[in-house]
């Protein structure tokens, strides 16, 4: 068991949990942020997506050793009050069927817009691909992420 | 209305959160949706006026309205409520929606599954809506000194000439009242709500991430367990050493329990397949997966094993085969199997007309075993006591896991508290709650409140799993080319595909359906429209072949049937309404253009079924990309009766057929001795972004027939469509699912 201090949805967080412990795991058993979803736990679904300085990235396989200073940002911190351009547009467009893989969804898509403010299709396929929706939620997600770009 | 502003933050979480574990039920902040919390306040604090038990009413006119069915995606917390303030007449875009309580008593069945919530629900939840109405307006018409047709009720105010009041303050003399025993409900051309579309209730908790979820439920003291089950099925534990896990930090306890006593006998929705495991007990789930992995197991071929199921008339005892399969195994088992077929439906003398005709088609399907694979893994919570119980988390139908939890326990069910989380997905696997019998049994054996957590490898090698299926179709043709007899021999592991007295049967004078079984080990369910999803793939694959034999269009084909099956039906005993089904066809020949000079040159698939009491019909637009087959668009038709939320509900058919292409293309589980070939999502293939159609257009037959469902009957067409798809941009027909990754015959 080690200390870290992790900068999280811009608070820092003192933590003590063993080295390898997944940022997933440090967020939902350790500091009650739980809408960072485990879903498969080898990065193949993306229902763990958080934002590494402001990069997409899969947290069940992120050691919490790894981080150091790197500002972490999860779903309960992408807004104030869910007024974040693409979770509007995911309420605009009622994306969500059983909705556990959506924060993930969010947050992948809020990363690829902030890089590229006009994706493509096809821009919008190859970075979402990795995130899987069981429900088939699919069509309104690419729907929600043009609303969000023309925003 | 007055509103108390005060943001539920995540103190006041834990807070209720702990109450929850000391046994007190407050779960106002978990299961309220978001819009509507701040408008809540601390209306806890309140007198909440009881108007039956779906309505609670606060004296300032907060107006609560409780959903009863478990929510797993589709969407009942916004269509079940819209049908109370329907007939209640409230502004629905002001009302408290929240999860009710498990209580079968007060909130009716409460069970999601087989398309019903929406159809069952539509004729109490009117009522429950137009008694609290009615029950409003008597309290203001004796207040006022008036009678109550003088007063009318709506957007939660009661008004009487120059009187007024909200329904707030006329909420305690309503509700120390009788609830009138008849009430008037609207007719459908009076629904302001119901037909309209509604966002979502719950979306705003869903994008910013509120603890929704059974993964996400905290209780006072709570530990993490997880379970090791026997790695094959037909296997059981022999023996272990937890020695090493017990040293690692953070564990608490490892010890083995047996689900069922060997007499134990089941009810429909229990599972015994790995009926001794392991539990590890935890502080946090990295530990007690880490600790899982130190466990010395040493597992042994279980043998033949015998289960004692409830049923109609008595108890069966049944004996469950202990070899340890393999998929090669089935395939041979099936051709064993066909040679049990037994006939479920003869109608006229098929056997002479298949022997008189000018050409037999005959043609086989074969479809794999599929797992489920909710995004949120199985798991649940147990708080185990003395003498009394909580239970929480994601569950289709509480109800009916409940008596057998009371029976493992040894406790009453009334002293069992089932308290139903948001489910992320369901699709029937939760429908059994054998995760619930272990949490339970673990707190019990503990001593403390234990979440017990499935991996994903937990979930996919520890399924209830899609059967596999074959079926084989014949259809006689004379020399005209005309359809004079059809024969169907189905069979399944375990369980048959086949409906009898669905469609073609009672559109042809010969027609014979045959069905047979084959015993197997692995544990078999409930999978989004059972069996349907299979013969929807096969039968309207086939009737496309048959179609294509007679020299008629493949729409134009089923409508000539359909019409001999109203006009002069064959036998009495068919399942389905044959202007129905040909509405559909008809509703998305139109939508989709089909036959249209400007679509001649789109690859395009047409399918239709009924099951669950509703018709869909699609057709699917397929494109070559890259050298792979591609459904680019697909047009949909749906009969499900009145649409309570046209929003919501296009959402389901569109994640259907999303559901529905992604299975066909890719979804199979397949054993090696025992051992399933998948675990985890790197070797099971799900549909992705870029594999799921660019658009999906949704209609609906507009009438006002009673609701008849909607989760389950979008989603077995596809797989028919996809292949018939398939068949016009490829020049093959797809027998063999998933249709991207099995052999397919070579000769059609």
């Amino acid at each position: 068991m080690a200390k870290y201090n992790l900068k999280i949805n811009g608070k820092t967080r003192e933590v003590d949990v063993d080295a390898g412990t997944p940022i997933l795991w440090v967020l939902r058993d350790h500091l009650n942020l739980v809408g960072t979803k485990y879903g498969c736990g080898i990065a193949q679904c993306g229902a763990c997506t958080i934002h590494l300085n402001g990069i997409a990235m899969r947290s069940c396989m992120l050691p919490v050793s790894s981080v150091g200073n790197q500002e972490i940002t999860t779903i309960e911190g992408l807004s104030e009050n869910a007024d974040h351009p693409v979770q509007e547009a995911w309420l605009e467009h009622d994306v969500a069927q059983c909705g556990y893989c959506q924060g993930g969804q969010i947050m992948t898509a809020a990363a690829l817009l902030k890089n590229n403010p006009n994706p493509s299709d096809e821009d919008i396929e190859a970075t979402m691909s990795g995130n899987i929706c069981r429900c088939g939620t699919y069509l309104r997600i690419k729907e929600a992420i043009k609303t969000a770009a023309a925003k | 209305m007055k509103t108390k502003k005060k943001s539920l933050d995540r103190r006041s979480f834990l807070k209720s959160s702990a109450l929850a574990g000391g046994g007190l039920m407050l779960t106002f902040n978990w299961f309220t949706q978001a819009k509507a919390a701040e408008a809540m306040g601390e209306s806890l604090a309140e007198t909440w006026h009881e108007l039956t038990g779906y309505i609670k009413i606060t004296p300032d006119n907060v107006i609560k309205i409780l959903n009863p069915n478990p929510e797993f995606g589709q969407n009942v917390m916004t269509s079940l409520p819209m049908m109370v303030a329907e007939e209640l007449e409230v502004d629905f875009e002001k009302v408290v929606v929240e999860m009710g309580p498990h209580d079968n008593a007060k909130l009716g069945p409460q069970f999601t599954g087989g398309s019903n919530s929406v159809r069952m629900y539509y004729n109490i939840l009117r009522q429950a809506g137009a008694t609290a109405r009615q029950m409003l307006t008597e309290a203001a018409a004796q207040t006022w000194g008036v009678s109550a047709d003088q007063v009318i009720a709506s957007n939660g105010m009661l008004t009487s000439g120059n009187r007024k009041a909200t329904y707030g303050e006329m909420a305690s003399k309503a509700a120390s009242m009788t609830a009138p025993k008849d009430v008037q409900l609207k007719s459908p051309s009076e629904f302001k709500v119901i037909r309209t579309a509604q966002k979502n209730v719950e979306g705003k908790k869903v994008v910013t991430g509120k603890p929704l979820f059974g993964l996400d439920y905290q209780a006072e003291g709570m530990k993490i367990a997880m379970i090791l089950h026997p790695p094959a099925f037909g296997m059981t534990l022999k023996s272990f050493d937890a020695s090493q896990a017990l040293r690692m930090p953070g564990i608490k306890d490892v010890f083995s329990f047996k689900l069922f006593d060997e007499d134990f006998a089941m009810a429909g929705f229990d599972v015994r397949t790995f009926n001794e495991q392991i539990a590890i007990v935890g502080d946090s789930t990295w530990q007690v997966m880490n600790a899982r992995k130190k466990i010395r197991a040493e597992w042994t071929e279980r043998g033949d094993a015998r289960e004692t199921r409830m049923g109609r008339g008595g108890s069966q005892t049944v004996t469950i085969p202990g070899k340890l399969e393999s998929t090669n195994y089935h395939f041979d088992e099936m051709e064993e199997g066909r040679k049990t077929a037994k006939v479920q439906r003869r109608d006229g003398d098929p056997e002479t007309a298949f022997k008189n005709a000018a050409v037999v088609i005959e043609k086989t399907y074969n479809a794999p075993f599929l797992a489920h694979n909710c995004m949120e893994p199985m798991n649940g919570f147990a708080d185990v006591r003395e003498d009394s119980a909580i239970i929480a988390g994601p569950h289709q139908a509480p109800g009916w896991i409940e008596p057998t939890l009371s029976k493992v326990l040894g406790i009453a069910p009334d002293k069992i508290e089932m308290i139903s989380t948001r489910m992320g997905g369901g699709f029937g696997r939760r429908a059994y709650g054998q995760y619930y019998v272990e949490a339970a049994l673990i707190s019990k054996q503990a001593k403390v409140p234990v979440k017990l957590v499935y991996s994903r490898e937990d979930d996919m090698s520890y399924g209830i799993y899609r059967p596999m299926y074959t079926a084989t179709y014949r259809a006689a043709l004379d020399e005209n080319k005309n359809l004079i007899a059809f024969h169907v021999s189905g069979g399944g592991i375990p369980e048959s595909p086949i409906h009898a007295n669905r469609f073609p049967a009672g559109a042809l004078d010969n027609y014979l359906a045959e069905s047979w079984e084959v015993p197997s080990n692995i544990t078999i369910g409930a999978f989004r429209a059972p069996r349907s999803n299979f013969n929807a793939a096969a039968e309207q694959s086939f009737l496309d072949e048959v179609a294509e034999a007679m020299g008629k269009d493949p729409i134009q084909m089923r409508l000539d049937l359909l019409k001999r099956a109203k006009e002069n039906p064959v036998g009495s005993n068919n399942d389905y309404d044959a202007d129905r089904y040909a509405g559909v066809l008809e509703l998305v020949r139109e939508k989709s253009g089909w036959g249209k000079p400007e679509n001649n040159g789109k690859r395009r698939g047409v399918a239709a079924y009924f099951c669950h009491n509703s018709y869909a019909a699609h057709v699917v637009d397929m494109i070559e990309r890259d050298g792979e087959p591609y459904v680019e668009q697909v047009t949909s038709a749906l009969d499900c009766g009145i649409v309570i939320n046209p929003e919501g509900a296009a959402n389901m058919v569109q994640g259907a057929v999303t559901d529905g292409i992604g299975q066909s293309f890719y979804g199979t589980m397949t054993f090696n001795n025992g051992v399933t070939d998948h675990k985890n999502f790197d070797t099971y293939r799900m549909i992705r972004h870029n594999e799921s159609p660019k658009k999906i257009d949704v209609h609906f037959v507009e009438n006002d027939i009673a609701p008849t469902g909607l989760g389950e009957p979008p989603f077995p067409p596809v797989f028919g469509a996809v292949a018939n798809a398939l068949y016009k941009t490829t020049g093959k027909r797809y027998y063999n699912q998933p249709f991207m990754n099995a052999e397919q015959p070579e000769s059609i």
